[in-house]
């Protein structure tokens, strides 16, 4: 096991420092004396000698980290952290199964936002805030993951663009270190939190609701502290500041480093995604809209035009908010905001799903193929950004589609078996594979995933965080060809 | 005068005949001795085995006298660093340099005496798709020349049946576009030229070289030809230089296909283009012509370095329905032998691209020279200056000029204002005077016309 020896020891450092992030609510526990102290004093404890053994023991092991250590490693993170992380929900819920906190934690830390706790208005405001700092963390962590460790590994769809390619797009990379390059994210990232806190304390939360909240929007989480979700605060002015914020979420972060590094809006127009994102968005918004007044679901335009922009936003974007029961509208639109949080985010944001890049690689190649069948002689690269695009990424990137929609079908056959109707398993699926959150039917806004038996709330974790980690990463290490030496 | 042309390739071929029959004393340097051989055989001038850009070589050209250097070899590095050594270590007064990267101009100071020292760059590719652009945009036309920043063109067209101005005389065309100010300054009939007045008739087959603004073109031709639905589809033959920077500048605005037989170029052309397609294939391959539709074409261009390709696949494309084709041909003895034949327009890229050069090294303030009809003919742009007493021009009415024969003065661009030539029209200094030559062997005379003296007679 010497081999991974250096795994466990990055990990283990990991979870020092994600021990030292209870201190958080620890402190604000302290504070408020909610009741919940005690709930972090043993997590803390328990967590660091954890980390703190782990990082002793392989403390000897120097080698440079490889490329397929990668792999497990950022598997572990995401696995091991969430573990540590039901620590002080369990000691404060003594009925919480490990299972119902693990599918907790794990939905925080892939930003999906998929909940079983009921009540939250009555849990005491450390332990919200412990949830919502977990999806914090967790955007924090995709952001570097998606942005400068996945590339490397050859895995995801940042790698079309890689710092090889010329021209405009050359953004893979923002800085020729990998440290720089995260410092550069999480401060782009951090300053966006700040402005987002700042923004719904205005439009008129408390400073606890706005921090808890900004945490959850930025990194498209959609956990809240209220059952209610933002129905809580019927408030169209906040929810006009949250849609923006969710958008500026679900737009590649590496160009929201450079137009703030060149103090210019170009990199949004060179972004080959932001656009198609933007008017996706727009378009779909009014379209359901339009649908939606005339279904006569609501009566008023600017109501409908209300509630459609809030929980559109919120569903494609991956962040899973919602300020009314989207899940009791006709049919058709629920099912269009599930297909658009299947790729409408960005790659190098904090959204899940397929991206958009894929989508566009993925609808240019279909079009290639349809003219190829007019002009066969004819040579038509795809091109992103104006740059052709090579034909072994386009196939990797149709791999991962398939993948993507074999995994879909295995684990809602799996979940239909347990005895779930149809929508409640397809759009639970669809839900934590994107990262979302709320699904339809059982799983819909207005309910929750309370209700799933164990077997299938451990289906719904492995779906959350195959999509988080772009899947090919977790499912590597299910190959012979990884462990061979 | 001393010239020294760097590289002997197509450009600098065309150059250094061009120039040798002028008296000049010119020495080639090239790093081919094959070429430089052929070269030497052919023309009276010198040949420097060597690589341009090194100052040696350049020393043993004869730098240190020199009057001029033209910097053509294949490779923009070379042109630059010889233009910077011949001024900064041989004091050539001036230095025209070959440069294809749009890059080096996008800055002054590149270019500029702290730079590289060029004082004229020239890209034959470039100038050739100008030249093919106007075609298509003018697709009735024979040519399309530009003078005094495009304030006025001059077009040729060959008078067809169907145009009103056709059988009549030429002061008529007042008559019928009173509103347009144009000036027929020369019609070659059967390939021999006329110096047409008022009274001239326009015959069938009569080629009409016409001045007149930009936007006036179109109603010009329209009086001496049916006009052609607009072009809309265009295939390129020849991914190369030309057919890339082609390809560009038409993908907006026509429907563009580009063929080319090598599959590497085809990956750049096709990374290299936004909406123009890109076929791998032969251009005198029939399959691929009929299976892109080569008879909807409207204007099909073969570019591609090799001349019998060019001729061979337009007679091909002619023959399967494209409705104008137009190929680049080097060789002057094929251009003389297709011309109003199958091919409706037959390209010599070596005259058309090396006027700008041309004018650079002619003598008196010439701006352009434009060579018309493959050489036979040239259109000039000069500036006037000086006064009545120091130059034959300034002061004067058109009629008071001694013109050598077969010389025209068509039009005068003053500051902003075009003013087409007649008898009584004076010309004044700082006018930019367009002048149509049909002799060519009488340009030094119509040079030194324009020359400001201290003594003449």
């Amino acid at each position: 096991m010497h081999r991974f020896a250096v795994v466990v020891n990055l990990l283990g450092v990991m979870v020092i420092i994600f021990a030292l992030s209870m201190l958080l609510p620890l402190g604000l526990s302290a504070y408020l004396s909610d009741g919940a102290e005690t709930a972090y004093d043993t997590a803390i404890v328990v967590t660091l000698l954890a980390g703190g053994v782990a990082w002793l023991v392989t403390r000897g092991e120097q080698r440079e980290l490889q490329a397929r250590d990668g792999f497990l490693l950022v598997t572990l993170a995401w696995t091991v952290l969430p573990a540590f992380a039901t620590l002080p929900l369990l000691s404060y819920l003594p009925s919480l199964s490990f299972t119902d906190a693990y599918f907790e934690t794990m939905a925080g830390m892939t930003t999906t936002g998929a909940t079983v706790l009921v009540h939250l208005d009555q849990l005491p405001p450390s332990i919200n805030l412990w949830r919502c700092l977990l999806q914090w963390l967790g955007g924090m962590g995709i952001l570097v993951l998606v942005v400068a460790i996945l590339p490397l590994l050859g895995v995801g769809g940042r790698q079309v663009l890689r710092a090889e390619t010329p021209g405009p797009m050359k953004d893979a990379k923002l800085t020729p270190r990998i440290t720089e390059t995260a410092k550069g994210l999480w401060l782009v990232y951090g300053l966006f939190t700040v402005a987002c806190i700042l923004a719904m304390r205005w439009a008129g939360m408390t400073w606890l609701d706005a921090v808890m909240h900004a945490f959850t929007t930025m990194s498209t989480g959609g956990f809240s502290s209220y059952d209610a979700s933002f129905g809580h605060w019927n408030s169209p002015a906040i929810e006009a500041v949250t849609i923006v914020f969710m958008m500026i979420a679900g737009i590649n972060f590496a160009t929201h480093f450079q137009v703030l590094r060149k103090r210019s809006m170009r990199p949004y127009r060179l972004d080959a995604e932001a656009g198609v994102f933007l008017a996706l968005i727009a378009a779909s918004i009014l379209g359901i809209t339009l649908f939606l007044l005339a279904k006569g679901v609501y009566s008023d335009f600017w109501t409908a035009l209300r509630y459609t922009a809030f929980n559109l936003v919120s569903v494609a974007t991956s962040t899973g908010y919602a300020n009314t029961d989207f899940g009791a509208w006709p049919l058709f639109a629920p099912l269009w905001m599930l297909l658009l949080v299947s790729f409408a985010s960005c790659s190098g944001s904090t959204g899940g799903g397929i991206k958009m890049m894929r989508a566009i690689l993925m609808f240019k190649q279909a079009f290639r193929e349809l003219a190829r069948i007019v002009h066969p002689r004819a040579y038509m690269p795809v091109k992103l950004g104006g740059q052709p695009i090579e034909n072994n990424i386009i196939f990797a990137v149709l791999a991962f589609m398939l993948v993507y929609g074999a995994t879909i079908t295995v684990i809602t056959m799996l979940l239909a078996m347990t005895g779930l109707d149809f929508v409640t398993a397809f759009s639970a699926v669809v839900a934590c594979i994107n990262n979302l959150g709320p699904g339809l039917g059982e799983v819909g806004p207005a309910s929750n995933y309370a209700g799933l038996s164990d077997f299938q709330a451990w289906l719904l974790v492995g779906a959350m965080l195959l999509g988080r980690l772009e899947l090919l990463t977790v499912m590597v290490l299910f190959t012979p060809e990884f462990w061979r030496k | 005068m001393k010239i020294i042309i760097l590289g002997a390739g197509q450009v600098g071929v065309s150059v250094a005949e061009s120039l040798v029959s002028e008296q000049n004393d010119i020495t080639v340097v090239d790093i081919d001795g094959a070429r430089l051989r052929a070269l030497h055989d052919r023309f009276d001038l010198r040949t420097i085995l060597g690589s341009a850009s090194h100052p040696s070589v350049l020393a043993e050209a004869g730098a240190e006298d020199a009057d001029l250097l033209i910097a053509v070899t294949q490779s923009d590095e070379t042109n630059l660093v010889a233009c910077k050594l011949a001024a900064r270590m041989f004091n050539v007064p001036r230095r025209i340099a070959r440069i294809r990267a749009t890059d080096f101009l996008d800055d002054e100071k590149i270019l500029g005496p702290d730079g590289f020292d060029v004082d004229l760059s020239i890209c034959p590719e470039q100038v050739l798709t100008d030249y093919i652009v106007k075609l298509v945009e003018f697709p009735e036309a024979l040519q399309v020349l530009d003078f005094a920043d495009r304030q006025v063109s001059l077009v040729a067209v060959r008078a067809y049946k169907g145009g009103p101005l056709v059988g009549k005389q030429l002061k008529d065309i007042r008559r019928h576009i009173p509103n347009v100010d144009t000036r027929v300054v020369a019609i070659f009939r059967q390939d021999r030229p006329i110096v047409p007045d008022g009274n001239t008739v326009i015959e069938l087959g009569d080629e009409v070289f016409c001045l007149a603004p930009e936007k006036h073109i179109r109603q010009v031709m329209r009086e001496l030809r049916r006009m052609d639905r607009p072009v809309k589809r265009v295939m390129i033959a020849g991914g190369g230089n030309i057919g890339l920077r082609l390809a560009r500048a038409l993908e907006n605005d026509y429907s563009v296909r580009v063929v080319e037989h090598n599959k590497r170029r085809c990956e750049l052309l096709a990374a290299r283009v936004d909406h123009a397609l890109v076929l791998n294939g032969d251009a005198t391959d029939e399959e691929l012509l009929e299976q892109e539709n080569i008879a909807e074409m409207d204007l099909f261009v073969a570019v591609t370095n090799n001349d019998e390709n060019n001729i061979m696949s337009s007679l091909l494309a002619k023959r399967m329905g494209a409705r104008r084709v137009v190929a680049l041909i080097n060789r002057r003895s094929y251009v003389d032998l297709l011309q109003s034949g199958e091919i409706d327009i037959a390209i010599s890229p070596a005259q058309a691209t090396i006027g700008k050069l041309l004018a650079h090294v002619r003598r008196g303030d010439v701006v352009a020279v434009h060579s018309l009809r493959r050489g036979a003919a040239e259109a000039l742009e000069a500036v006037v200056h000086g006064d009545r007493e120091s130059c034959r021009v300034t002061g004067r009415r058109i009629e008071e000029i001694e013109l050598p024969a077969g010389t025209t003065i068509g039009a005068l661009v003053r500051g902003n204002d075009v003013v087409m030539a007649h008898h009584d029209t004076k010309i004044e200094a700082e006018d930019h005077v367009i002048v149509f030559v049909t002799d060519k062997k009488t340009l030094p005379k119509v040079e030194k016309l324009f020359q400001v003296g201290a003594r003449f007679l």
